[in-house]
């Protein structure tokens, strides 16, 4: 059956830490954050540390920042460009998977919990491992892909509306805020490929100057690799690029359809 | 079969090569009990009452007859196919899911042609 408790090695344990540090704060905040060290046997826990927000940046990983070079630089986790374009900092800040650098900390109401994004297994604190999910990605072939060998010395062409229809899709930055909210994924995640490299599939079917459509249908036509898609709208509510894979999930269907009709 | 590496876990056995007609049949015959249960509802209201005898007389005309069974088809087949998406979403034990599908197909089968079978019965007039 599918998991629905937490696995017994996953269990919190009570013995978080509480790091108060932010004496004559005006606005104080507290981050509780999910740590697991795999060199120790403990289970996970959650840390608490208060901050002052007036002397932190005005966005999540801004306080994540603040905390691991000024409080615990023990406390680990992924980001790179702090600006919502490279999907590093994916996480579930409050209850909902988002980037770290472009959610800010006032929209968050009381403490603010971070965790790992759901359901993926967990290298260290912060930071999930994303081995499968790539591997995945990999699988649909994203490159582009003719039989028509390429004209020589000049490059493929495309009409400005073609290339339209890329928009929405070229976007996605990976970082897997939709395929972790999605409970399909959550339960059959070993094939149902999941939105965000669904959204990549589709990126390349709408790709005017691709001409393996046809093989890139055959590779989807299977009922976990595509169809465990319940049109749930987890994936279209979460992302944090405004992007909508439930829509492209439903183009896919469509194609499928139409090429039977 | 390429276990050994983590892209042939992902490429695993391949596709099934359907997936497609199932997803289909389920949106056809979503429309398809919208329409004949929304007619199967009016009909019963409009009906004088909801004797044993109406009912039977109701029945006995091809016009409520035929409907009728046509709605029992798409609703067993309707609830066949979808119970087998839940059945695979969440079971995941090969030996179960198999048996489970199995029973389903049994149990949508048997009943359904029991609805049918009884519609049929009193239509015949071999009440
Ligand atoms: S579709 Fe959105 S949430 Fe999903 S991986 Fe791409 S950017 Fe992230
Ligand atoms: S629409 Fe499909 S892919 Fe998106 S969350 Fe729902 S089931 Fe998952
Ligand atoms: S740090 Fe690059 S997306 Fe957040």
């Amino acid at each position: 059956m599918a998991e629905f408790a937490l696995p017994k090695n996953s269990k919190i344990n009570g013995n978080g830490i509480k790091h108060a540090v932010a004496p004559g704060a005006k606005r104080a905040k507290t981050f509780r954050i999910y740590r697991w060290d795999p060199d120790t046997a403990e289970n996970p826990r959650f840390d608490s540390y208060t901050i002052d927000l007036d002397q932190t940046g005005p966005m999540v990983l801004d306080a994540l920042i603040k905390i691991k070079s000024e409080i615990d630089p023990t406390l680990t986790f992924r980001r790179s460009c702090r600006e919502g374009i490279c999907g590093s900092c994916s996480m579930n800040i409050d209850g909902t998977n988002t980037l770290a650098c472009t959610q800010a900390i006032d929209d968050v109401k009381g403490d603010v919990q971070i965790t790992p994004l759901p359901h993926m297994d967990v290298v260290k604190d912060l930071v999930p491992d994303f081995t499968h999910f790539y591997a995945q990605y990999a699988s649909i072939k994203p490159w582009l892909q003719t039989v028509t060998p390429s004209p020589s010395l000049k490059e493929r062409i495309q009409s400005p509306e073609d290339r339209e229809k890329l928009d929405g899709l070229y976007e996605c930055i990976l970082c897997a805020c939709c395929s972790t909210s999605c409970p399909s994924y959550w339960w059959n995640n070993d094939k149902f490929l999941g939105p965000a490299i669904l959204l990549q599939a589709y990126r390349w079917l709408a790709d005017s100057r691709d001409e393996m459509t046809g093989e890139r249908l055959d590779e989807l036509e299977d009922p976990f690799r595509l169809y465990r898609c319940h049109t749930i709208m987890n994936c279209s509510n979460v992302c944090p690029k405004g992007l909508n894979p439930a829509e492209a999930i439903g183009e896919i269907k469509k194609m499928m359809v139409e090429r039977q009709l | 079969m390429g276990t050994g590496t983590q892209l042939g876990r992902v490429r695993g056995l391949g596709t099934a090569k359907s997936g497609t007609d199932h997803w289909w049949k389920q949106r056809i015959t979503a429309i398809s009990n919208l329409g004949l249960v929304l007619w199967f509802v009016i009909s019963l209201v409009r009906l004088p009452d909801l004797t044993y005898a109406t009912i039977v007389a109701w029945l006995q005309q091809p016009i409520a007859a035929v409907p009728l069974v046509l709605m029992i088809v798409s609703v067993f087949y309707h609830f066949r196919l979808g119970s087998q998406v839940l059945i695979e979403d969440y079971v995941h034990h090969e030996g179960n899911k198999v048996l489970a599908v199995l029973l389903l197909n049994f149990f949508a089968l048997a009943l359904g042609f029991t609805a049918v079978f009884s519609v049929l019965k009193i239509a015949f007039g071999a009440v």
